[in-house]
């Protein structure tokens, strides 16, 4: 198991269009990716690849994420979606 | 050819083909199980397939879209087949319910959660219930609620239509509204007008007209005709060649001897208030301040509303802009000022009265009001919805001295105040005939239902008389104070013409029809509009008001009006 973590850069927080954007991003990673606030436990952790769940995490500017996956290509794909987060995804 | 009469509401003559707009979907009924022999994997595969059919769909249409629509799009594709959605229906699809059911209340689940949210999130509940009524329809076969995409223009015709179902009305693709239902201040109405979109609502059958047939809409007679032949064909690209005239209006207001009217707008923000400058409106005679409060669970900041104002205002330098104070209940109730378990709203607390529930309200209001008009260089005045009462004028003159402002006005839009327009003027500056809700009370017949279409109409000789008393009694009062109108009969040229001959001084409506009023009130003399205001008083009946004014100005006919 994989886990990095990632404070939010957008300035609407992981709503909208970055949650549109990070959700498709999550989706063509080829691993399963899950996304949790930081501090809470990881069996509450929920699908990155949905907007919905995305939504209803509720990550604001500046919320830290733990973000996980297991497998093949787990850490670049990791990385890759660290990077996204950490990219003010509103000003794109 | 087949002929569908109902109530003309915005004018305009044009020939295309109908659309019909779905009906909305049923409920799956609760409790609903997967069919005998078909197996959850299979149930869970269709509504997979439907999910990825409406999602493709979905991004087919943002690939054409720009801007914050393409966005809006993009999002609702991703939610379509959005994985927390589909796993939460497959679970109740392998615990034994129908595909249907288990999208629907997966959906309501992911949709109480957004709206338990608030603000943002609570917004996009609307989306998932958007996707899930669109997933349904795939998995019935059925053409997705809404209105109808298309290549080219069409006339939509629908039951009745409510403001969400036109909020992404493209007046380049819909050329033409037609209900079945509805009534001349329903929605549909009001939306037409604004669109400049030719509209006749109450048609009675339309809804029954396959998608494709060509028809024939005059939005003035307020008919509808198949099988048009070349006489509808020449009113119709006559119309389109007038529609260019009548969409300019350089000012000021005027009857053909030179007694000035002034046109003003209604308008319900900034935005609005640009485009009503750019239309030509001598000023603002209905700013509707619910667009500062509508959707919002708390009562905006006084900074907040100073903005909003300003934003008009500024539309305006040194013209008349008229605040109407918050006019919440009824049709537009707010979570923090109305109670929505009144058994009777339009009755209920609503406008000014929401003063004696929730007070406090309406003197920050004034004061937001006053400080933008101190930042201005607008003719500020205000006034207060459903005042019914001498003491209530009172009161709310007294508030407004309070806050600064010196010209408080009324509307009057309850009988009761133009029965006693002289007393009520005695406490104000000025009064504005709520043309609508007056006829809605005149007539106790609710402004939204179809059937009593007929009673809500404002040629209603009693609403005449109503206009003429308070105009009257403004004239008793002796300070000359002033009468004007805001309601949609402004917006009639015809109807227009008899207010002005009923005494009324200034007229405001949807910037859309400033150019045809102006055009029709510059062909008749203050004296002809005073005979025909008597002409369509002493009617017995709307149509007989309406037709007795028509057939004294052949300018409509001639303008396709």
């Amino acid at each position: 198991m994989s886990e990095r973590k990632a404070t939010v850069a957008s300035s609407s927080g992981l709503h909208a269009r970055p949650a549109s954007l990070f959700a498709e991003a999550a989706g063509a990673a080829g691993v399963e990716v899950t996304i949790a606030m930081d501090g809470a436990p990881a069996e509450d952790a929920m699908d990155a690849s949905s907007i919905l769940s995305l939504m209803t995490l509720g990550a604001e500017h500046g919320s830290v994420v733990v973000l996980r996956a297991e497998g093949d290509g787990a850490d670049a794909a990791l990385d890759k979606l660290v990077a996204m987060l950490e990219t003010d995804l509103d000003a794109v | 050819m087949q002929n569908f009469p109902g109530v003309g509401v915005s004018p305009g003559r044009i020939v295309g083909p109908v659309r019909q707009m779905p009906r909305p979907l049923s409920e799956p009924p609760a409790g609903e199980k997967r069919a005998p022999g078909t197996t959850a994997d299979g149930a869970a595969a269709t509504l997979q397939a439907a999910a990825k059919a409406v999602q493709a769909e979905l991004r087919g249409r943002a690939a054409g879209a720009a801007g914050d629509a393409k966005a809006v799009l993009e999002a609702t594709a991703l939610m379509a087949a959005d994985p927390m959605l589909l796993k939460a229906a497959v679970k109740l699809i392998n615990a034994g319910t129908s595909a249907e059911r288990a999208v629907w209340e997966a959906a309501d689940g992911v949709a109480a959660m957004l709206a338990g949210l608030g603000g943002y999130m609570a917004e996009r509940a609307t989306d998932v219930l958007d996707v899930r009524a669109r997933i349904i329809a795939a998995l019935r076969g059925v053409p997705a609620p809404g209105i109808p995409a298309s290549d080219g223009p069409f006339i939509l015709v629908a039951e009745d239509l409510a403001p969400a179902d036109t909020a992404t009305l493209d007046p380049a693709v819909v050329v033409a509204l037609v209900t079945a239902g509805g009534g001349p201040q329903s929605h549909t109405a009001i939306i037409a007008r604004s669109l400049g979109l030719p509209a006749v609502v109450a048609a009675a059958g339309v809804d029954t007209l396959p998608d494709g047939t060509e028809v024939y809409v005059d939005g003035a007679a307020g008919t509808i005709s198949t099988g048009p032949g070349d006489r509808e064909r020449a009113a119709a690209a006559a119309w389109a060649a007038n529609a260019s005239t009548l969409a300019a209006f350089t000012g000021p207001g005027t009857t053909a001897d030179g007694h000035l009217v002034p046109l003003l707008a209604n308008v319900g923000g900034a935005r609005d208030a640009v485009k009503a400058a750019a239309a030509g409106a001598e000023g603002v005679g209905l700013l509707r301040t619910e667009f500062c409060f509508l959707e919002r669970d708390t009562e905006p900041s006084i900074v907040e509303q100073v903005e909003a104002y300003q934003g008009v205002f500024d539309a305006f330098p040194g013209k008349k802009v008229v605040v109407r104070t918050l006019d919440a209940g009824a049709d537009k109730p707010l979570p923090f000022l109305t109670d929505a378990s009144e058994p009777n709203p339009a009755l209920g607390v609503r406008g000014y009265r929401t003063d004696l529930s929730s007070p406090g309200v309406l003197e920050r209001q004034l004061a937001a009001i006053a400080r933008a008009a101190g930042q201005s260089t607008a003719d500020v005045r205000v006034m207060a919805p459903m005042i019914s009462t001498p003491a209530e004028a009172a009161g709310f003159a007294s508030l407004c001295a309070a806050a600064g402002l010196h010209t408080p006005g009324v509307m009057v839009e309850v009988p009761s105040a133009a029965l006693t327009a002289e007393s009520i003027l005695r406490e104000v500056e000025f009064a504005s005939l709520g043309t609508n809700d007056l006829t809605q009370y005149t007539m106790a017949a609710d402004r939204q239902l179809g059937p009593l279409a007929a009673l809500n109409n404002p040629w209603q000789p009693a609403v005449l008389q109503l206009v003429r008393l308070t105009v009257a009694g403004a004239a008793a009062e002796g300070n000359g104070t002033p009468v004007g109108v805001c309601g949609e009969a402004a917006a009639d040229p015809a109807l227009a013409v008899v207010l002005v001959g009923l005494g009324v001084s200034t007229l405001s409506m949807t910037a859309r029809s400033l150019a045809a009023v102006a055009a029709v009130l510059a062909t008749v003399t203050l004296k002809e509009a005073q005979e025909i205001a008597t002409l369509a008083l002493r009617a017995t009946s709307p149509g007989e008001a309406r037709d007795r004014a028509r057939g004294k100005l052949p300018i409509l006919d001639e303008l396709g009006l």
